[in-house]
């Protein structure tokens, strides 16, 4: 082929190539890249829909650091990641090791294990609540039946967020647990065995050649648990709405108050800026502190 | 009766045939067995009979097991009551729409990235990318103005499925996932067709798309379930009741409404996933770990 035909032919490559692309292209430029850059204008900015857009500078931050329930927001996200963390982190990973231990019923502890993560949050929030009531709630009535006191669950302001992290645990069990079990199931058998060779017991295998051999995977679901449980949403507002007292106002749900409540997209957009800011601030240290301690 | 041998894991086979490690095997079986199926299975026999209790039988303390009357009429009440075929179909609408439209924006897209190769391709895969770093709160603001009026367009498309389709077509996901599956395909192939003068979307659709099918399943399954559980996007642009899905529906009425009825509903909203799951088990545990593993 001479090189004007070749370059001809790379041409038309390039504009089938761009053809194919063009729907993703528009809605990538409608719907996420512009959004962002957006976002950010908007953090500086007051909009009201009746008048141009005003710039209004650090306005916006400042209302927000005024509010009081600006800093309750970020203690109480902080305290549901925290939470979810202990919950969240440890119980799908000894499941995940308990299950790959057992020889029988595999298919059915995979499949119940996973059935709650099918089941759109909603109705599993508004199936906890009820779970939860008091009353003729089907908790307290397990604890009675063991002899024990009922709580007040969601309506405590001190166990309302714990409540929360209950369900979502629940929830989000299943695909943890079974990504885990994946990532057992690749360790190799003869590092187990010449650790019992040398004289391990079973809680020193655990600790190092189960755990070690699994903390790519463990570290990576930290961070997105983290980034995740962070953007907590559903389960407040539908379960509680930020109460008792503002116990479970989270920085989600205090940012959909000044959007659609409050009609303060300004606002609104600087709170997600900061949240976007914090957890990139996160990430990048995570990432960073694995990163050397792997090296 | 004996389960199959498996790999190696933490506990040595030896250990295991020996009469304390059998009897120690069936206890800790028994435990995990009972204690898996009381956390995740009997919440969902709680809700389905619970459905089918009367209302007083509902509110009595302490509970029944088992109802007393069983009442499985609930359901059609239920169904006609909250008119729940309307808003089945809405959730369909938006999660067929939702589907489909992901599949036709980001499959010539990945193909175009992964075997076209046209200039610049490598930028806007990596603008394409870099939205998956950003956590999807932070994008809510600013996409909601975007749908209330589209640039360029000048259209406001709150209270329409589009409203839900078009920022679910911006999924970096799939491009993703799908450009890997096709960056495996030998260029051998395409450049044989290409050879018997196949073009670009002929060699797509019929040599790419047939042995894509494993990736396309976990795609479109993803695509389905995710568009089904999601709340907090259709609550802000599906404002009109009519036009809402079954989650925020059910979100709705949850206050004011008679219990079973309430039970019924989140059982019959659950059902379609359950459902799925049930017939794509094999799919959907696949596509958890090889969308999060190796990624």
């Amino acid at each position: 082929m001479s090189a004007p035909a070749r370059r001809r032919r790379r041409l038309a490559e390039n504009v089938t190539a761009y053809g194919l692309l063009s729907a993703a292209l528009v809605v990538f430029a409608l719907f996420s890249w512009f959004p962002i850059v957006r976002g950010v204008v908007l953090s500086f900015q007051q909009v009201n829909f009746v008048d141009d857009p005003e710039w209004v500078g650090l306005a916006n931050f400042e209302l927000l650091f005024s509010d009081p329930l600006f800093a309750v927001a970020w203690r109480n996200t902080l305290l549901f990641t925290g939470l979810a963390l202990v919950f969240g982190f440890a119980i799908p990973f000894l499941a995940a090791v308990l299950l790959n231990e057992l020889r029988h019923a595999r298919a059915y502890f995979r499949l119940v294990v996973y059935l709650p993560v099918m089941l759109p949050p909603v109705v599993t929030a508004l199936l906890w609540k009820w779970f939860f009531d008091p009353g003729p709630g089907l908790f307290n009535e397990g604890l009675r039946a063991a002899g024990l006191s009922g709580s007040a669950w969601l309506d405590s302001s001190d166990t309302a967020m714990l409540s929360l992290v209950l369900v979502s645990t629940w929830a989000n069990m299943g695909s943890t647990t079974l990504i885990y079990l994946a990532a057992l199931q690749t360790i190799p058998g003869d590092l187990y065995e010449a650790a019992e060779l040398d004289g391990a017991g079973i809680w020193r295998r655990l600790w190092h050649v189960t755990v070690p051999q699994t903390r790519f995977v463990l570290l990576v679901l930290l961070l997105l648990q983290v980034v995740a449980t962070m953007q907590v949403f559903t389960e407040p507002f539908v379960m509680t709405g930020g109460g008792p007292d503002d116990s479970t106002v989270t920085v989600l749900l205090l940012l959909y108050r000044y959007a659609f409540v409050y009609n303060d997209f300004g606002s609104a957009s600087a709170l997600s800026l900061l949240l976007f800011i914090a957890l990139g601030v996160f990430s990048a240290a995570y990432v960073r502190l694995t990163r050397r301690s792997a090296e | 009766m004996r389960g199959a041998p498996g790999p190696r894991t933490l506990v040595s086979p030896s250990q295991l045939r020996s009469t304390r490690g059998r009897i120690v095997y069936w206890v800790v079986f028994t435990l995990v067995m009972v204690a898996f199926t009381l956390a995740f299975l009997f919440p969902l026999y709680w809700a389905v009979t619970g459905a089918m209790k009367s209302p007083d039988e509902l509110a009595r303390i302490p509970p029944t097991l088992v109802p007393e009357q069983w009442q499985p009429g609930t359901f059609a009440q239920a169904w006609n009551e909250l008119d729940l075929g309307k808003y089945f179909l809405n959730t369909i609408v938006v999660a067929g729409g939702a589907w489909l439209l992901q599949l036709a924006v980001a499959v010539p897209a990945a193909f175009a990235l992964s075997k076209l190769r046209p200039v610049l391709g490598n930028v806007v895969l990596g603008l394409m990318l870099a939205t998956l770093m950003l956590p999807a709160s932070a994008l809510l603001v600013p996409t909601y103005l975007t749908v209330a009026d589209v640039p360029l367009l000048g259209v406001n498309l709150l209270s329409t499925p589009a409203a839900i389709w078009l920022p679910a077509a911006a999924s970096a996901f799939n491009i993703y996932l799908l450009k890997r599956f096709f960056d495996q395909i030998p260029d051998e192939l395409i450049e044989a067709a290409t050879i018997d003068g196949a073009g670009p979307v002929r060699i797509l659709l019929r040599i790419v798309l047939p042995i894509s099918r494993p990736v396309l399943a976990v795609v479109s399954i993803f695509a389905v379930v995710a568009a089904w559980k999601d709340f907090i996007w259709p609550l802000l642009v599906l404002q009109d009741p009519g036009t809402q899905t079954l989650s925020v529906l059910l979100q709705r009425v949850a206050p004011d409404l008679r219990l079973d009825l309430l039970v019924a509903g989140l059982v019959l909203a659950s059902l379609p996933m359950v459902g799925l799951f049930l017939v794509f088990q094999k799919q959907i545990l696949a596509g958890l770990t090889a969308g999060s593993l190796k990624g």
